[in-house]
């Protein structure tokens, strides 16, 4: 986990808690840490309380405690207009009565920024969105991908250095969506802007991010950069909610230093990594993902061990294979096997031994 | 095969052209239409176009002196304006009167003459007890019965109700009238009304609109922001004037407004105002600006808050992430957004208030009168055909503010609801 | 064209027809229509068996137009100011009523010798005499200075506060001049004239400021009861009716009162025709009128009526120096001139209108 020094904070949440009704807490303790031109993304499902971090940055929620720092100054009283930031809501918000040109002057304008500037400033933004012509367009005669643009454009254009991103994405299509991922990022490294970007969609957060914070109940369940996310879930909700993974629950048998093994509850015993278990007798729910369950013997370490499984299903994905498997009297073990020539070939109903490197299953907090 | 079908022109594959069977198809689906709407269309052509064209028919036409007077209209109609009236046109005069007499329709001629000339009607009727007497040379017998009859001022009168179709009407809408020798002057001073009127009820309208935008605008705000819970409530409470009747309403203006009322009354025991400081909040200008403002005050939030409810909050958001201060963000995003909700409900509140008279005539007193209180105080007097062109009068003026507003801000942006 | 007014009231009146049948006698609401509702309509139901009712009107010669040329009239009997029987009769909207079939007087006169000068015309038979007369809060003023005549009602300075008229020209150009002392039997020679009109305005001006104006009469009374004003004009039997018979502490100054018959009237083509006869020639006998000034101090129109002493219903107020035909309440009385209205109403009224508009 990279960990950010005080001193280069750029965007600090400390002990921030939020509550609408004052009742139940929409966010609980919140503690973060940005580092100038970084680019987070608040991840969860909704309801998770990431929407409302976002919108207390941004000004248009209070913090019912604690404190949110920009560039070192508390802004928990700085009213959104005065905070500089640039934001992109999920419906673009463009202003339907102006052009994109005017759309683009707005926040120029009310800077008091002249005209002749103004125009600099507003040609250069379109150009990096690369919808120059569209200057004098309405909102209305865009498609979602160019207003989409237009509202980065516009979230830009005045040059701040935190940028917010509200599910930007949310209302594009898969191929789009794709594409704009893309872009956003390579603005984001031309630009050197610190991006906070708020999405629900965990394969747009690992592609586009520095690190992620995974919301989940009002609290950030891990803070890390994508792969230690995927590969190292500090707990089961991360871990079931990034990426696809297969669930075994069981009792630790033997702690080992770095090295678990897990008596299942059908009683075979696997090889796992603790992560968040203390002693043996423990309740468990090891993760392993899809892609990293072997069948054939030379792919595993020597002393791993195996377990029975059945081939339910092969599933032809183009790039990849996939099998259900039946594992420890659970039907939907997923294994995924990459799609070259001399692969082999399962079928329904073959019976095979599966196991994997003790490192790639991690022994998690229960259910 | 692109350039082929591009060449001749489409068919189905029996060989009809596309379109004549493309327009069987439908036919069944049009008339099945058009008779959905067929009840709507006559019933606004019964009860709006009808009346309307009625209305505009009658502001020019009035026969009660040339159906009952023919004689004498076919005289006018043979001399040119200006001919001193000779034996034959008395000799016509005479028997028309004889014709009124029997068939007691003198009254009716005299009140069409009294439009243009007062005092006339007392003329005929008059006359037409004596028709009997009347007898060579006719003139004379006319004079003896009464020397008005030789004024040129009455048989001008006269002539321009002579013909059914007149412009009488529209003259005197404008304080005009005709002049002895045929021209038109406006009315002496103290006895114009309908230009005064006409403008005053315009400029009252547009202040009372303005009111109601103002008062309405917030509350249309509010309406659209709360939970749908409190915002149902608070919708009651906007609709409550349309419950109440009319007599309920004005008792309790009444009991707020007069001298002695409650408004008063709380400010006297504030000490704003001294016992003989008073405010004259009803039987006047003011009054009529209060209550039709509280009148039509739902005509102008219900557009409104329409509009503001669809508005989604991203976009005083998105002004104010983008550096605008909350009042710029209301300027020159929210406000303008809500313009379809404005436009809809000033025309509505402007167009109600030009036509209402019920109110004014309850608490306007004296100076609280509008034009329409002229067209009913007309239409009760019976003298329909002026009120006719009173009434045109005001749909003309709507007209052309409904066609300044297409014009300025485009028709296609009202948004009623 | 006659043909479509008609088709669109038979579509938005058909509600109103739909209760004809009934005998529908249509007055002019408040004290007034109630004392004609006990007085006529009631009895006239109990001993006929026709069932009668009554609606209200702020004046029912308003909409007999309308309803005569619409060919749809839901009226049979209406009360109308004199002047208005004339002028609808001359128009031929009123059903002629013939003289002769009204009953002879109590004690055997023939109805024609019976009734007062003027009292019948060929589409009306008087129901009874009333005045425009005006009215103060005796709280208002101390008894040994309280307003006599008709000039105390223009004069601010002697009596202040608000003062209460009609809105209209009709009795107001009248008392004006009255007021301004000019003589009952020249004020319709004055105000033939252009001065005497201008007089009788210039009068009128002297108070605008401090006018309410009414126009149903049932207002006067209320307007003098929530101290909006401390005198006004009204019909003389509204505040009869208020002062004896709810004890309110008004005070009629019969002084420049103007008085005329209030005709009852049949419209052309009512649907009862017949019963509307009938019930003319009930209500305007003398018993007939006999009860109604018993219910409200107008005058009966018949000699016959006056001869024994009127109670009113209260079984002890002698109604005889409340009517407007009392010799003491004469004194200054000027009988309003029907020729004089149908002749100048639409022109006095339209001035009239634009003095009022003019601040």
């Amino acid at each position: 986990m990279a960990e950010v020094s005080g001193r280069d904070a750029f965007v600090e949440f400390e002990h921030v808690q939020k509550s609408y009704d004052g009742i139940s807490l929409v966010v609980k303790d919140l503690n973060l840490t940005m580092p100038k031109g970084e680019f987070l993304t608040m991840l969860g499902p909704s309801g998770s309380g990431k929407t409302t971090c976002l919108m207390m940055l941004a000004g248009f929620e209070t913090a019912t405690h604690g404190e949110i720092r920009l560039a070192g100054r508390p802004i928990n009283q700085v009213p959104p207009h005065r905070r500089g930031i640039g934001m992109v809501f999920q419906n673009y918000a463009l202003f339907p009565h102006m052009t994109v040109g005017e759309n683009l002057a707005f926040p120029l304008e009310v800077r008091g920024i002249g005209k002749d500037e103004r125009e600099v400033k507003i040609r250069r933004a379109l150009d990096m969105v690369q919808m120059g012509g569209f200057v004098s367009r309405r909102p209305a005669q865009l498609s979602g991908g160019q207003q989409q643009r237009i509202a980065l454009a516009r979230a830009l254009v005045f040059d701040p250095e935190l940028v917010l991103m509200d599910e930007p994405l949310g209302a594009l299509d898969k191929q789009l969506r794709e594409h704009m991922q893309f872009e956003i990022k390579a603005l984001h490294e031309r630009l050197g802007v610190t991006v906070v970007y708020v999405t629900h969609d965990q394969g747009e957060a690992l592609t586009m991010s520095d690190r992620v914070a995974v919301f989940n109940d009002g609290v950030i369940q891990q803070l890390d950069r994508p792969d230690e996310l995927y590969e190292r879930p500090k707990n089961s909700f991360v871990a079931q909610f990034i990426g696809e993974n297969n669930k075994l629950s069981g009792t630790i048998e033997k702690l080992e230093g770095s090295r678990a093994l897990v008596r299942l509850s059908t009683g075979e015993v696997i090889d796992a990594t603790p992560v968040n278990v203390r002693e043996t007798g423990q309740k468990t729910l090891v993760s392993i993902r899809p892609e990293r369950v072997e069948f054939k013997p030379e792919m595993m370490p020597k002393d791993a061990h195996t377990i029975e499984a059945e081939v339910r299903e092969l599933i032809y994905m183009g790039d990849i294979l996939r099998a259900r498997l039946k594992v420890a009297g659970s039907e939907d073990f997923v294994m995924k096997m990459r799609n070259t020539l001399n692969q082999t070939r399962l079928q329904p109903g073959q019976r095979i031994k599966v196991g994997w490197h003790p490192a790639d299953a991690r022994a998690l907090d229960p259910v | 095969m692109a350039d082929l079908t591009a060449a001749a022109p489409l068919t189905t594959a029996d060989g009809r052209p596309l379109k004549e069977a493309l327009a069987r198809a439908q036919r069944r689906a049009k008339t099945r239409a058009f008779l959905l709407v067929a009840p709507l269309l006559l019933f606004v052509i019964v009860s709006f176009v009808i009346p309307i064209a009625q209305m505009l028919h009658r502001s020019v036409y009035h026969d009660g002196f040339s159906a009952n007077a023919p004689a004498v209209s076919a005289w006018f109609a043979a001399n040119p304006p200006g001919t001193p009236p000779d034996e034959a046109a008395f000799a016509a005069l005479a028997e028309d009167f004889r014709a009124m007499k029997a068939a007691k329709t003198a009254g009716e001629a005299g009140t069409r003459v009294n439009y243009t000339l007062p005092e006339s009607r007392s003329l005929f009727t008059k006359t037409a007890r004596d028709a009997d007497r009347l007898a060579p040379p006719y003139r004379d017998a006319f004079l003896a019965v009464d020397p008005k009859w030789a004024d040129p001022e009455v048989w001008q009168a006269m002539r321009s109700s002579s013909s059914a179709y007149t412009s009488d009407f529209y003259l005197s809408a404008t304080d005009f009238r005709h002049t002895a020798d045929g021209g038109i002057e406006r009315v002496e001073p103290r006895q114009r009304i309908y230009v005064y009127l006409y403008i005053k009820t315009f400029v009252l309208s547009g202040v009372i609109t303005l009111l109601c935008l103002i008062l309405a605008f917030p509350v249309a705000h509010l309406l659209a922001t709360l939970p749908m819970a409190k915002a149902n409530l608070l919708m009651i409470l906007v609709l409550l004037p349309f419950w109440t009747s009319l007599l309920v309403r004005t008792t309790s203006w009444m009991v707020l407004l007069q001298g002695q009322g409650v408004v008063n009354e709380t400010l006297l025991s504030l000490g704003l105002i001294t016992d003989s400081g008073r405010l004259r909040l009803i039987n006047n200008q003011t009054g009529t600006i209060i209550v039709m403002t509280h009148v039509l005050l739902p005509f102008m939030i219900l557009p409104l808050y329409s509009v503001m409810r669809v508005i989604p909050p991203s976009y005083v958001r998105a002004a104010r992430s983008l550096g605008a201060s909350s009042w710029t963000a209301f300027r020159r995003v929210y406000l303008p957004l809500t313009l379809p909700g404005i436009g809809a409900g000033a025309l509505l509140v402007f167009i109600l208030a030009v036509g209402y008279y019920i109110t004014p005539a309850l608490v306007g007193g004296a100076d609280g009168q509008l034009f329409s209180n002229m067209i009913q105080f007309h239409m009760s007097k019976s003298n329909w055909s002026l009120a006719a062109a009173l009434s045109a009068m005001l749909l003309a003026g709507v007209l052309l503010l409904y066609w300044l507003y297409d014009r300025l801000i485009g028709i296609d942006n009202l948004k009623l609801g | 064209m006659k043909k479509i007014l008609i088709l669109t009231t038979a579509l938005t009146g058909w509600a109103a027809a739909a209760s004809a049948g009934d005998l529908t006698v249509m007055s002019w609401g408040g004290a007034y229509g109630a004392a004609q509702t006990e007085a006529h309509v009631k009895p006239f139901a109990a001993k006929t068996g026709i069932p009668t009712v009554m609606v209200d009107s702020d004046n029912p010669a308003a909409p007999i137009k309308a309803m005569v040329e619409a060919n749809n009239v839901t009226v049979d009997v209406a009360s109308v100011e004199y002047a208005d029987a004339i002028r609808l009769c001359d128009e031929g909207l009123l059903e002629p009523i013939d003289a002769s079939t009204l009953p002879p007087g109590s004690d055997g006169t023939p109805a024609t010798e019976d009734f007062l000068p003027g009292a019948i015309t060929d589409c009306g038979v008087s129901t009874d005499i009333w005045a425009t007369v005006y009215a103060y809060d005796t709280t208002k003023f101390p008894a040994d200075a309280a307003p006599k005549t008709a000039a105390d009602f223009f004069d601010l300075e002697k009596f202040p506060g608000k003062r209460g008229l009609r809105k209209g020209a009709k009795a107001v150009l009248e008392f004006a001049l009255l007021a301004d002392g000019v003589a009952p039997a020249d004020v319709y020679a004055t105000l033939s004239t252009p001065e005497g009109v201008d007089r009788a305005f210039a009068k009128l001006d002297t108070i605008k400021k401090d006018v309410v104006w009414w126009e149903a009469g049932a207002q006067p009374p209320q307007l003098l009861a929530d101290g909006e004003v401390v005198m006004s004009t009204a019909y003389n039997g509204r505040i009869f009716n208020a002062a004896v018979a709810e004890g309110k502490p008004f005070q009629i100054v019969w002084d420049g009162q103007i008085y005329e018959n209030e005709m009852y009237v049949v419209p052309k083509g009512a649907p009862n025709k017949d019963q509307a006869m009938e019930f003319i020639r009930f209500a305007t006998s003398t018993d007939g009128l006999r009860a109604q000034a018993q219910n409200i101090s107008y005058g009966p129109a018949r000699r016959s009526a006056l001869k024994e002493e009127l109670i009113f219903k209260d079984g002890k107020t002698v109604m005889g120096p409340h009517l407007p035909t009392a010799p003491e309440n004469m004194k200054n009385a000027l009988e309003s001139s029907w020729e004089f209205w149908v002749d100048r109403d639409a022109e006095l009224n339209e001035r009239f209108n634009a003095w009022l508009a003019a601040n």
